[in-house]
């Protein structure tokens, strides 16, 4: 079953079109991520869902429930959409401690003071923040105002919770503690949670259903995180799942030939067309690097030591790709190349690309 | 769980937006359009053949001359002074900087007619202290200097005006990044080519501003011209303006003449103000920083003291002798009499605190017109701040604009176009009540209230409102709990910004009060007036008293709140 339901939506600011024709469906009791790169929309759209913006044109249900509909000249005010939002900037209120800024949904909501110490208690220790109920938030650091945003989003116990990952004020470890928190809680709580961020790993790791979302706003694909890993429907979402290396690959009466040069492509699975230029897209973790036997020859142009990670760049008659590998298993297998040394490509999985659509990924 | 369900009731913008619009038309729009309507129109017609005969007449014209003159004066002496004090105390090694700079800002809590009036006791041609003492002792056929001059006036109000550019030039010095000059010093300049050739240069702008700002001012001051030019016939703009009225109760010709005078100083402060955004606007601004910076300090070797006695002489002289002058007259039995212990008491004062019914009911009246007009415009004020900052609404440029008006709108342009909307002509007659007193200081002091609310309303971000309507709180709950506590500073402030001044206000109440309904800037002036030197005195220094007093405790407060 749907909780939330975008039907057509539209919405614009002036002269720029944000969003046109958007549809949307998310089902109850799912962690759902919207993926999509920076300014493509997805504030909007949860604004849009938590009654902040008026759309355009479509219509929005939750539960159920027609909530915004500008035709029928419906628009639920956000206190009426019964949602918890955590926002990109946390609008924690810095007048209130942090058990004020939890109270408060409860203070409205008229719950009777014995139940609201319980339920407030209860919220600030599920979200790790026991003991720091009486600071004001300008005693808090990044995360732990976070923290706050999401108790207090949590703790008149929505049905729905609307997540905008904020992309600073975090490091990147605490980032990671938090999403797997977020996570946790979803599970625990049986909520459903629509998050939104422009990072791929977060989406893979904690969404039930994700969809991704291109710079222009439209939904590109939706679908369980693995399908989309292993099956991206076109060019900018396999781009914008990982570092993508696209070779490009002539068609020469029944081999395939890649770059300027003579040599095929060993990769047994042809094209399901018939046009005569490809792109094989694959990401750099599918390479296999060797130093002889059957492959692609090709000449390392650029090594560089990442620590943990070794990273080569290397030209196959003037298509060059990108691999990585971990430099102890590059030092077990002999496998550490100098800058001008040959080796041997191959390829674990691969993607068939038309050269004509791939004009897209330039513009990501 | 909750089911989702539909409220309905009216919302609160619709309300905030409706009432912020009637407010400011009702207490700002309508006054001044009636002003220029009376001015152009005359039976119905328009007519402007009417104005250059009313501006031909020999009184409008030199009244007209007078305000130029006095104005001018004002604004380069004050500039001058001004600007010179300031770079003492920012950009040498003076002594006791910081105390001095203190001192030199002192002439913003003293209203300038009770300086008027003191200086009148000291150097009017006959009576004056200071003129009496040269014809006694150094044998003065004449008074040494007629303070019923325009040199006399234009003096005074330089004494109380010049902290003005004073404060502005202060805070450019400050600003300004001393790289800008150490790099000319390298490049081998002195210090004096330095000064002329890229300091001043930068701080032009804010001399400029602040010049303009007392040419604003002084256009439509009332007070000093008020005490010392009209007892020798020179009257300017607003002094007329009042005479008129005043001495005409209303008659058509005298409104007519005063809509005219008053829609010529609306036009000119709106010059100036346009003038005064031009120059601020001006990218040169920019080469000032935000920041404090330690700046270059010239050395003054032999003339650091000479420079600090002529510091201490000026504060001397046009703060600590007329304040001492008033309160000694204060205490005076008769005025005229010598200062010797048995001439001197605080029976005057008792007297004017407790029993006299005149003064006891101007200090009341201010205290709580004050007061109302605080707590109403800082009310009405966060309201308008409301829409023009945080609202999406068409045509809120309009409500800015109204807002505002009044900054450029002189007090005594105020009083006149609350007499012609409240005198009963429109179905409500406030005339002779307080209420119109109290209705013309919240169209004066809005702009102050609704500088300091947007002030802080720009510093809520959006998402804290959004945040509690998520969490079920109506758009009312929302402002209660959220937007209201976080601009309560600015709301303070605007309080403060309104009471105080409210307290010493002179310019519109005088042309609205009533025998019950004196202002103590209105008792002050009266009593003055009607030969009461002694009683005037006493009041004029229970005033000092009282915005001493509220000033120093704001200060503390603000201090404590880091506000
Ligand atoms: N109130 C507004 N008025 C005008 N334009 C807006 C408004 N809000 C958003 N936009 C524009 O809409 C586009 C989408 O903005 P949005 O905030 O949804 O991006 P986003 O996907 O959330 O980006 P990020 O990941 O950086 O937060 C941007 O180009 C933005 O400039
Ligand atoms: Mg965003």
């Amino acid at each position: 079953m749907d909780i939330i339901r975008i039907e057509g939506v539209a919405k614009a600011y002036g002269r720029l079109q944000v969003h046109r024709d958007l549809t949307l469906s998310i089902r109850k009791g799912e962690c759902f991520t919207l993926l999509g790169p920076s300014g493509c929309g997805k504030t909007v759209l949860l604004r849009l869902i938590a009654g902040f913006e008026s759309l355009d044109a479509g219509r929005i249900y939750i539960d159920d429930t027609l909530v915004s509909d500008p035709r029928a000249g419906i628009n639920l005010s956000p206190d009426s959409r019964n949602l918890g939002v955590v926002f990109q900037d946390y609008a924690v209120w810095p007048h209130m401690t942090v058990f004020g800024n939890v109270a408060y949904p409860l203070k409205l909501a008229g719950v009777t003071p014995s139940e609201l110490n319980s339920r407030v208690g209860e919220t600030i220790a599920l979200v790790g923040l026991g003991g720091l109920e009486k600071r004001l938030p300008s005693e808090l650091s990044g995360g732990q105002q976070q923290r706050v945003a999401l108790a207090r989003a949590l703790v008149a116990k929505p049905s729905l919770m609307l997540l905008d990952e904020p992309l600073t004020n975090l490091d990147a470890n605490l980032r990671e503690e938090m999403r797997f928190e977020i996570k946790e809680l979803q599970r625990k709580l049986g909520i459903t949670v629509l998050y939104v961020t422009p990072d791929q790993e977060i989406a893979l790791a904690i969404s039930d259903r994700m969809a991704v979302m291109d710079g222009q706003g439209r939904i590109r694909q939706t679908g369980g995180p693995w399908d989309i890993f292993e099956r991206p429907a076109d060019p900018f979402v396999f781009n914008f799942m990982g570092i993508a290396n696209f070779v490009p690959v002539r068609r020469q009466g029944g081999d395939f030939l890649v770059g300027g040069g003579g040599q095929r492509l060993p990769w047994n699975h042809p094209p399901g067309g018939d046009a005569p230029d490809w792109v094989a897209g694959f990401r750099p973790s599918d390479v296999v690097l060797a130093r002889g036997g059957e492959g692609l020859r090709g000449v390392v142009r650029r090594a560089s030591f990442l620590g943990a990670m070794m990273d080569y760049l290397i030209d196959i008659d003037g298509a060059s790709l990108r691999t990585s590998l971990e430099t102890h298993a590059a030092l077990a297998d002999r496998l550490m190349f100098a800058e001008g040394e040959s080796c041997v490509v191959g390829f674990r999985n691969l993607i068939w690309f038309d050269a004509r659509r791939l004009g897209e990924v330039a513009k990501r | 769980m909750k089911r989702i369900a539909g409220k309905r009731g009216i919302g609160a913008a619709p309300i905030i937006l409706f009432l912020s619009i009637a407010i400011l038309v009702v207490v700002v729009a309508v006054p001044v359009l009636l002003i220029i309507f009376n001015a152009f129109w005359v039976n119905g017609e328009f007519n402007v053949g009417d104005i250059a005969k009313i501006l031909g007449e020999p009184d409008t014209y030199q009244a007209l001359i007078n305000s130029l003159i006095i104005a001018s004066g004002t604004t380069v002496g004050s500039t001058v002074v001004g600007t010179f004090f300031a770079w003492l105390v920012t950009r040498t090694d003076l002594p006791h900087k910081r105390l001095m700079k203190g001192m030199f800002l002192v002439p913003f809590m003293l209203p300038s007619f009770i300086g008027a009036l003191a200086w009148k006791m000291l150097l009017s041609p006959r009576a004056g202290f200071i003129n009496r003492f040269f014809m006694l002792h150094f044998g003065f056929d004449g008074p040494l200097f007629n303070i019923y001059s325009y040199a006399g006036i234009v003096m005074v109000e330089i004494m109380y005006l010049f902290p003005f550019v004073f404060i502005q030039v202060c805070g450019a010095l400050e600003r300004m990044d001393p790289t800008l000059e150490e790099s000319a010093r390298i490049s081998g300049a002195g210090l004096f080519t330095i000064t002329r050739k890229i300091t001043i240069p930068l701080v032009a702008p804010s001399i400029l501003s602040g010049a303009l700002l007392i040419m604003l001012y002084s256009m439509a001051h009332f007070g000093t011209v008020a005490m010392l030019g009209i007892e020798n016939g020179i009257f300017n703009i607003p002094t007329l303006i009042y005479q008129r009225i005043h001495q005409s109760a209303g008659s058509f010709a005298s409104i007519r003449t005063g809509t005219v005078l008053a829609t010529i100083l609306v036009v000119t402060a709106a010059f100036i103000i346009w003038l005064q955004g031009k120059i601020l606007g001006g990218g040169r601004y920019q080469i000032i920083a935000g920041k404090s910076f330690r700046p270059m300090e010239l050395k003054l070797r032999g003339l650091r003291f000479p420079l600090l006695i002529l510091c201490v002489a000026y504060i001397g002289f046009t703060i600590v002798l007329p304040t001492a002058v008033i309160f000694l007259v204060g205490g005076l039995k008769t005025y005229g009499l010598a200062f010797t212990w048995e001439n001197l008491s605080l029976d005057n004062y008792k007297f004017v605190l407790f029993d006299y019914q005149l003064t006891k009911d101007a200090i009341w009246n201010s205290v709580t017109l004050g007061l109302g007009a605080a707590v109403i415009t800082m009310f009405a004020g966060v309201m308008i701040s409301y829409v023009t900052v945080k609202m999406k609404v068409r045509g809120k440029g309009i409500l800015e604009f109204l807002g505002m008006l009044p900054f450029s709108v002189p007090g005594s342009v105020i009083a006149l176009g609350v007499i012609l909307a409240w005198s009963g002509k429109y179905g409500v007659n406030l005339y002779n009540t307080v209420w119109i007193i109290l209705v013309a200081y919240i169209a004066r002091y809005m702009a102050f209230s609704l500088k300091a609310n947007s002030a802080a309303l720009e510093q809520v971000h959006d998402s804290l409102v959004e945040a509690a309507r998520a969490c079920g709180a109506s758009m009312w709950q929302a402002l209660r709990d959220i937007v209201l506590p976080l601009v309560r500073p600015g709301m303070l402030a605007a309080f403060f910004l309104i009471f105080l001044p409210s307290l010493r206000e002179l310019t519109v109440s005088i042309m609205l009060y009533a025998p019950t309904t004196r202002t103590i800037g209105v008792a002050i002036y009266t009593l003055n007036e009607d030969g009461e030197t002694v009683m005037s005195a006493a009041m004029a220094g229970i005033a000092l008293i009282l915005i001493i007093t509220g000033q120093t405790l704001i200060n503390r407060f603000t201090e404590k709140t880091g506000g």
